[in-house]
């Protein structure tokens, strides 16, 4: 899950981190009210999880109330790269002498965390390692020690910082590791980590991806209560299915994540595109084919539906009797193509024989199943 | 000849009185297994269906010998399933669960390598591990999977997803090719076995002739993999790469399969792989048709 920048800070703030004081809001006069109670001048800073949002003029500077309701007007509603903005920070302004960056993520191929610490900040740390990759400080870290203060502090001299906020930034860089860790984020994330002409290091942005697999042991309802899904992506989380909206107007369900991301391989093969990603995992419940089916025929994008299945533990049969319920008990509009094979896929087959006609297909493999599917589509 | 488990792998499962722990390790002894305990310190002295149920790791080693275990505890539970595992003695751990949290993982990958060097993790979030008509420990359908042939042209195969292995196994049994053991490494960010692993180990053995992998987007495992495959392996290799239309910055399904910062794409895993000399497939079904096709001209 992935925070919105406010959130960030919040997070940042419990872990002793350093951040403007600001306010959520919604509306053009909870801004203006916000703004009052946080002090001009103020940033207006859209809340939108994509990045270049200055580019996009989705930050702005407010010295009064006349200059917070203009630029508030102005954001609220913005397309910010496809994001609409509904939320603003209304934070207080910082006055800025210099732009760090500084970051936690995990190494996948070291399997250790991995922090990145550079003097040039407030530009996309890609663009930086393009660039100048000398100018970026890196350091390995041990998950089973943990990042020690000597370790912090040489990481820190190394990126040759302003000397004399070492110690402020061996301190916050201390907490935002354990931010990284003891909050279980995959990313933990500050740029610009900024010094103000009064000396002071400062966390002037955040950005934070939570480990969804970690939720069971914090309390993420807040946070999760501001993710915005669109219908299919909600409908789909509260039926806990794993979804992924797409673009394009073959529906999928597949049995496993593997199968389904190859599903999508395969309709792009065949010259289509898929309306989305379902992994209906394993077993054969009609419920969950009545869930998956429903989600995806309410989506307007969908023309046809491929249903992919490979029988491994659960049968085949087991899945056409799941499919058949499902398809019994509701009314799907678009035409689905099943693709059914592995364990006594010819018994599955054989359960499905009688329902076939132009509302339920049936393919022998699965390059056969998404050209029907896509063919179907494009009618 | 196999690698990992075989005929005298004795496994326990911790979790064994769940349902799940209780349905596959059922399961697995039907195949063949040979399943000689599982744990749970609240119903120790009990059996699950004849299985006999220890308080610990440690006194279900001691009691019967046992080398491997199979585990489906509850994602909260992983991390210390995972260590009381390595403490008590076992080699070879095997973890079903799905879900556990990417810091722990990183955490008791790096535990065990410091102090556990020879216990060998399987997983998490991975389906298991088979050695055709030896031994097979999680949630692998046995039936799908040919027995490798002495004397004929067998297969290793090693896979970062659970149906599309399924489905290799499905195409290889439908030509008669057997399989001398089929790894599911999983889907996480921090597997505790990696592709490499494998890898070395299918070149190692002599009953195993070519080896088919499965891989899917995010992390760069397919791309060290092919270096490795550059420098060590000699055996011919079938590939596919499962997201090849998956857009960037999204979770697959699995934790580990997301592409982000540009990095982590199909298309870079599967010109690395070409890169190594490994023929790889535009689906899983070409990926087969490729094995089956190495296989004929060896």
């Amino acid at each position: 899950m992935d925070l919105f920048e406010y959130q960030g800070k919040q997070m940042f703030a419990q872990y002793g981190i350093s951040v403007s004081p600001g306010e959520a809001v919604r509306t053009v006069g909870d801004a203006v009210a916000a703004a009052e109670r946080v002090g001009y001048p103020v940033v207006v800073k859209a809340q939108v999880l994509v990045g270049g949002r200055g580019k996009a003029g989705g930050v702005k500077l407010a010295a009064n109330p006349d200059e917070c309701r203009e630029h508030a007007t102005n954001i609220l509603g913005l397309d910010i790269k496809g994001h609409i903005v509904k939320i603003l920070w209304i934070e207080h302004a910082s006055d800025i002498s210099e732009e760090y960056y500084a970051s936690f993520t995990l190494d996948r191929s070291a399997k250790k965390y991995f922090g990145m610490l550079s003097a040039q900040g407030g530009v996309e740390i890609e663009t930086v390692a393009e660039q100048d990759p000398d100018a970026i400080s890196k350091i390995h870290i041990d998950p089973v020690d943990g990042l020690t203060e000597a370790q912090c502090r040489d990481w820190v001299l190394a990126a040759k910082l302003n000397a004399s906020v070492t110690d402020q930034a061996v301190t916050l860089l201390m907490k935002l590791y354990d931010a990284y860790v003891q909050g279980d984020t995959d990313l933990a994330e500050i740029n610009p980590l900024i010094v103000t002409p009064d000396g002071k290091v400062h966390a002037l942005d955040a950005k934070v991806s939570l480990d969804d697999n970690a939720g069971f042991r914090h309390d993420w309802a807040e946070f999760e209560s501001m993710q915005i899904r669109d219908d299919r992506e909600q409908a789909a989380h509260e039926a806990d299915l794993q979804y992924v909206g797409l673009d394009g107007s073959v529906g999928i369900i597949a049995n496993g994540a593997g199968l389904a991301m190859s599903t999508l391989d395969v309709v792009n093969q065949a010259g289509g595109t898929a309306a989305n990603f379902l992994d209906v995992g394993g077993g054969a419940d009609a419920k969950k084919f009545i869930n998956a089916l429903t989600i995806i025929d309410n989506d307007p994008r969908v023309r046809s539906i491929f249903i992919n299945i490979f029988g491994g533990i659960t049968r085949g049969e087991e899945v056409a009797n799941g499919i058949i319920g499902a398809l019994a008990a509701i009314d799907i509009k678009s035409p689905i193509v099943i693709r059914l094979d592995g364990t006594n896929a010819d018994e599955g087959r054989a359960i499905l024989e009688p329902h076939l006609g132009d509302k339920l297909q049936m393919a022998p493999t699965m390059l056969e199943a998404a050209r029907k599917a896509v063919e179907l589509a494009s009618r | 000849m196999a690698i990992f488990v075989d005929e005298n792998t004795k496994v326990i499962y911790q979790g064994v009185t769940g349902s799940q722990g209780k349905y596959y390790a059922n399961l697995n002894r039907a195949y063949g297994t040979q399943v000689v305990g599982g744990t749970n310190p609240k119903k120790a002295g009990t059996d699950v269906d004849g299985i006999p149920v220890f308080a610990s790791v440690a006194e279900a080693v001691k009691e019967t010998g046992a080398t491997a275990s199979c585990i489906f505890i509850p994602a909260a539970g992983v991390r210390s399933a995972v260590m009381e595992a390595a403490e008590g003695g076992i080699e070879f751990i095997v973890c079903i669960t799905e879900g556990v949290p990417a810091h722990d993982e990183a955490w008791f990958f790096n535990k065990l390598q410091r102090d556990y060097p020879d216990v060998r993790l399987l997983g998490p979030n991975c389906p298991g591990i088979i050695s055709p008509g030896k031994c097979n420990i999680g949630i692998t359908a046995g039936h799908i999977a040919k027995e490798a042939v002495p004397g004929a042209r067998n297969v290793g195969i090693v896979s970062r997803s659970g149906t599309l292995t399924y489905q290799a196994l499905y195409e290889l049994q439908a030509q008669g090719i057997g399989v001398t053991t089929c790894v599911g490494i999983g889907g996480d960010p921090v597997p505790g076995t990696s592709f490499i692993d494998c890898l070395a180990a299918f070149q190692a053995d002599p009953e195993t002739h070519a080896i088919m992998m499965i891989g899917e987007i995010g992390g760069s495992a397919e791309e060290e993999a092919a270096e490795f495959i550059t420098a060590s392996v000699t055996k011919p290799m079938s590939a596919y790469i499962a997201g090849q239309t998956a857009p960037a910055g999204k979770k697959m399904g699995h934790a580990g399969a997301i592409v982000s910062g540009g990095k982590g794409t199909a298309a870079a895993k599967m010109e690395a792989l070409v890169g190594a000399g490994v023929k790889v497939g535009a689906n899983p079904t070409e990926a087969g048709e490729l094995m089956v096709e190495i296989v004929k001209n060896l």
